[in-house]
């Protein structure tokens, strides 16, 4: 016997490697522990993260998604060999072989080596451009003949056959999915899911054809391919995509006569040990009771119980896993939990769809109806948590189980499950297996805030569908713990920004300096001085670069202007509802080309110039103030633009001058700073050009008067304006704008927009009408007074700016010297100056702009 | 009051910053107190080099490199200071990373250090040593 314990690990994908990070877990030193460990991967990188492999096509690079801290496979004790594949497996000798032909000893070996597409045997198949989607180098060879594709096909309407021809749609290929089942995703999804599934993939503008089997794929006469299907119909198309399921790699095990499973794989154990009690299997290639796995968190499960058990543990098993799954396909909510398809004996279901929004939900419950089987959403999946952990932990249903997939009226309360109704045990995060006893620990050992707990516990860091539970049960332990659950604003002040506008507004407080005095410590920090340049120039609106507000100002109010990679500033005049004169135009054209600046029309309807250094940005604003224009503020938290269509004064549909109303609001608005950016939209009649309902504020024109919408966003997370009032005057819409305004100032959290601070008001729309329209609350005149307030003491603040030289002195690259900073540097790009790269720089192929010499 | 502002060089608490800051050099008149107007931070070009000096409260004065790395931009002046858990920091106006004053240590990425130098009031005026 060898005094060392030789592993050899084959497979260095997502479940190869997670198997390492165990057994490193447990064997900090693995030279120490007497263990000599071998990892041998195919690929020729280390383990990267298959589950986000999509991400590849929107920018990820394989480094992003490497799983491999860097220096883990450097330990003592253990060696990775990259391009490294096993051909053979000696099972007398103990020695694997690999294709190099060099051999290599085992005392215990670990099969990890995951599964391959399967690709029908369809004649053609090997044709150039027809593509399997697993590896990075599949998505390199992808990309690259996206790139001379006009059109794409994935066979296969599964999970990662719609992920893939999500990717496709992506490239702008006009992208098609094929399928042999009646429906998408067969196995997860039933039939009417499917249905709605499919009309709202349609909707995305991918075309679906169900039940079609391909019969052969031979050269096209408009397209590269052409696929025949077996009804003689066929398709062509550039490129194809074989999504198709998977296979187990099974191939070594069964050449070395381990038991396979009935449908293929590396039978194994509880023990995830094969019939050959010195090899273990773990992931994708392996067969549990006849069963294969093609998630991960159950390959996970795997690695930990071989890792206990190579360590002599015979506690944990491997007892088959929850195979419920959520995700997010083109946008579309699915996921399916437990028995999604009805098939215990006796058991009933709940169905409800909504053909408006496509929206499909079901739930399957035990036949006394007191438990829950399994459910399927579609179209919108936030009770997948929910529904999950009832079916999983075995909990009794509520009274009237129905309501658990109803829409809650507005504001609302759901039967919800409540945290605390969770037992110790449940799985709350499946990838990395942590239970909700842990989180538990994680808060009591002082984990208070969902970074802390990603960081200890690991719950959240995989697919991420964890982290709302998480969030919800670690909140609920900190009230349990007698914790406040805490939304002070940073360690100087144990107050929420809404309880520090009310001190300020309350004791007239005009400094931060009186606000950290009366109510903080320490000095302050870079949360809580923008805040408090914020709210104080909500209340008192003075200027913000007055000697003692300049400090607080985060990076752009600093400098009036946003600062860009490099360190250089845009400027942006206001534009009042995106009007704007030929003379004015003239005017920036001939400012931008002086100060030879980068000019672009951005979507909030104005030309931005970028690339000025902060010693320009005087001389410019001066000049722009002398051509007629404004501050656009569009470095402040702030109004940003009112953006309109044309109108009834051209447009031959429009009913009223949405131009003039939206010129009127910017003026009326400009310079109020909010607890985040507010965009207003107008449009001239119902065709809404100016996308009114996608703002924090949009108003649109009716035969008798006007419809306000509010609380709608663009971006990240899309959210539609709600109507809360319709056919107003006016004036009447302006005062309910005032209102409207005001209390989200007073109320929101910091960096909080309308459309959260909406989703989280208590009450939901109805109190927000009750208040706004209503005057619920008595405050409406206060809430007028106040904006009044504003608007009264509204300035340029450039054009103070300007006057001012002591603030003028502030604006220079150094306090000793005229010159400009000389690691700002642009090159030239389609006839305009952008910035160098850092590259380009070390290059200095480039034209160094000198220092102005005024 | 004190001519010896320096906080890095005159107080010899447990994070000594005398490794980063350099430790000769020709010291350099840069501008009059009055210029940097307080909690906020100038840029100085010394030597070729961009040097960020900060006035904090009761006229205590920092210099550190302007250069931020994790931006590649020389922008530190321009950051905001203040503290967190009682040490004097600036936040880098582009990510904002924190950055010690008075050691240059990253507080997020204690590998990355920014060079810190040794300043002084003298009369009114600010004098950097690089
Ligand atoms: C696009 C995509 C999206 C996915 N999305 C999800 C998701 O949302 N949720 C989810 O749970 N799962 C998802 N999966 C599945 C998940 O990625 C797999 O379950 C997981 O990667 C399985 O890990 P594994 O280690 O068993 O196999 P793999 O990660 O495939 O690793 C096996 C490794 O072994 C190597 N190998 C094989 N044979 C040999 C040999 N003879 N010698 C040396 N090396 C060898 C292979 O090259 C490979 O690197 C997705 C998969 C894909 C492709
Ligand atoms: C967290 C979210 C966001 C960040 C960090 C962000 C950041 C920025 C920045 C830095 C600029 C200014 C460029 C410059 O002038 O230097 C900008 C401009 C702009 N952004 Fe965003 N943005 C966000 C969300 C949005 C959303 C949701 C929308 C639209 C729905 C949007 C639309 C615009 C438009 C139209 C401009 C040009 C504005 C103008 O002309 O003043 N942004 N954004
Ligand atoms: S919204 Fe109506 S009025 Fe405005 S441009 Fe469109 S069609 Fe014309
Ligand atoms: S979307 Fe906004 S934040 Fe993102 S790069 Fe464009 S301007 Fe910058
Ligand atoms: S369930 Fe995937 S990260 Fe928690």
């Amino acid at each position: 016997m060898n005094q060392h314990t030789r592993i050899v690990v084959v497979g260095n994908g997502m479940v190869g490697h997670y198997f390492m990070q165990e057994l490193v877990k447990r064997h900090p030193d693995l030279a120490a522990a007497n263990l000599q460990v071998t990892v041998l991967g195919e690929e020729p990188r280390p383990a990267y993260d298959r589950v986000h492999l999509s991400s590849f096509f929107s920018g990820s690079t394989a480094e992003d998604l490497s799983l491999v801290e860097p220096g883990f496979y450097d330990r003592p004790g253990l060696e990775l060999r990259l391009n490294a594949r096993v051909s053979h497996i000696d099972r007398h000798q103990h020695v694997v072989t690999l294709t190099d032909n060099t051999t290599l000893p085992y005392d215990k070996l670990v099969l990890a080596t995951g599964s391959v597409p399967f690709v029908p045997s369809v004649a053609g198949r090997d044709r150039e451009n027809c593509f399997v989607y697993r590896t990075i180098e599949d998505l390199e060879a992808m990309t690259a003949a996206g790139k001379t594709s006009k059109s794409g096909v994935v066979v296969g309407g599964g999970l990662l056959g719609l992920e893939c021809a999500k990717a496709l749609r992506d490239m702008g290929l006009d992208t098609h999915v094929v399928e042999f089942a009646p429906r998408l995703m067969a196995v997860q999804v039933d039939e009417a899911g499917g249905r709605v599934l499919r009309s709202k993939i349609e909707e995305l503008g991918v075309h679906v054809h169900t039940s079609r089997n391909t019969t052969a794929i031979v050269d096209g006469a408009t397209a590269r391919h052409r696929m025949v299907f077996f009804d003689e119909t066929w398709l062509e198309t550039d490129m194809i995509v074989f999504s198709a399921g998977i296979r187990p790699r099974d191939e070594l095990a069964r050449e070395s006569g381990l038991a396979i499973g009935a449908r293929g794989g590396i039978a194994i154990d509880d023990f995830s040990r094969s019939s050959d009690h010195d090899i273990y299997a773990i992931g994708e290639c392996a067969s549990w009771n006849d069963e294969m796995f093609g998630l991960v968190a159950p390959g996970y499960d795997m690695a930990r119980t071989a890792c206990a058990h190579l360590a002599g543990e015979t506690a944990s098993t491997f007892q088959g896993a929850d195979m419920s799954t959520k995700l997010k396909l083109m946008g579309v909510d699915v996921a399916s939990v437990g028995d999604a398809h009805g098939k215990t004996h006796g058991c009933r279901s709940y169905q409800y769809t909504d053909e408006v929004r496509n929206i499909y939900k079901k739930i399957v419950v035990s036949e006394d109806g007191k438990k829950l089987l399994g459910a399927v959403l579609i179209g919108n999946a936030d009770e997948y948590g929910t529904l999950q952990q009832m079916t999983v932990n075995n909990m009794a249903l509520p009274e009237n189980p129905e309501f658990l997939i109803l829409p809650a009226s507005d504001g609302k309360e759901k039967p919800g499950l409540g945290v605390d109704a969770l037992p110790d045990t449940a799985v709350l995060c499946s990838c990395n297996n942590v239970n909700k006893g842990e989180i538990g620990e994680a808060v009591a050992a002082g984990n208070c805030s969902i970074g802390a707990i990603k960081s200890c516990t690991k719950a959240g860091t995989a697919c991420g569908g964890c982290v709302p539970l998480v969030t919800q049960v670690m909140k609920a332990h900190m009230v349990k713990l007698g914790m406040t659950v805490n939304n002070h604003l940073c360690e100087h002040f144990p107050y929420s920004r809404q309880e520090l506008y009310h001190l300020v507004r309350v004791e007239q407080i005009r400094t931060f300096d009186e606000l950290l005095h009366k109510h903080g410590k320490g000095l302050g920090c870079d949360i809580c001085k923008p805040t408090a340049a914020s709210v104080l120039a909500s209340v008192w609106n003075d200027f913000i670069l007055k000697k003692d507000l300049a400090s607080l100002q985060d990076s752009n109010d600093y400098f009036l202007g946003n600062i860009q990679k490099d360190g250089s500033y845009s400027v942006v005049p206001r534009m009042p509802g995106g009007e704007v004169t030929p003379d004015g135009l003239i005017a920036i054209g001939q400012i931008a080309k002086k100060y030879k600046l980068y000019t672009k029309v951005t979507g909030g309807a104005r030309v931005d110039m970028f690339g000025a250094r902060v010693e320009q940005l005087p001389n410019i604003w001066e000049e722009l103030i002398a051509a007629g224009f404004e501050s656009g503020h569009a470095y402040g938290k702030s109004l940003r633009t009112v953006k309109s269509c044309v109108g009834s004064t051209w447009c031959r549909y429009g009913v009223d001058d949405s131009v003039g109303l939206a010129v009127q609001l910017e003026n009326r608005y400009k310079g109020l700073r909010a607890p985040h950016k507010i965009k207003f939209g107008v449009s001239g009649c119902t065709r809404e050009c100016a996308e009114a309902q996608g703002k924090d504020v949009g108003l649109i024109a009716t035969e008798s008067g006007w419809n306000l919408y509010v609380c709608g966003n663009g971006g990240m997370k899309p959210r539609h304006a709600e109507l809360i009032a319709s056919d107003l005057s006016k004036e009447d819409a302006i005062r309910m704008i005032d209102r409207f305004l005001m209390f989200y100032i007073r109320t929101a959290d910091r960096l909080q927009r309308t459309s959260t601070w909406r989703d989280n008001l208590e009450g939901g729309l109805d109190y927000l009408k009750d208040v706004v329209i209503n005057d619920s609350l008595g405050l409406g005149a206060e809430l007028e007074a106040q904006m009044q307030h504003v608007v009264d003491n509204y300035q340029d603040e450039w054009k103070t700016a300007v006057n001012d030289p002591e603030v003028r002195k502030r604006f220079r690259s150094f306090v000793n010297s005229v010159a400009g900073d000389n690691n700002i540097v642009f090159v030239k790009e389609r006839d305009q100056m952008r910035p160098a790269t850092v590259e380009e720089k070390k290059q200095a192929k480039v034209i160094p702009i000198l220092a102005t010499t005024e | 009051m004190s001519q010896l502002q320096q906080a890095a060089v005159s107080d010899s608490t447990a994070n000594q910053a005398a490794i980063s800051t350099a430790a000769s050099g020709t010291w350099h008149a840069v501008c009059a107190l009055d210029d940097i107007w307080p909690n906020t931070g100038v840029c100085a070009l010394v030597e070729g080099r961009q040097v960020a000096i900060f006035r904090l409260q009761d006229d205590l004065l920092y210099a550190i490199d302007n250069y931020d790395p994790h931006s590649d931009a020389n922008v530190i002046s321009r950051g905001i200071v203040g503290d967190l858990g009682g040490e004097r920091v600036v936040a880098s106006p582009i990510y904002k990373h924190h950055y010690q004053l008075s050691t240059g240590i990253c507080v997020e990425d204690t590998d990355i250090r920014l060079q810190t130098y040794p300043v002084e009031l003298r009369d009114g005026a600010v004098w950097v040593q690089v």
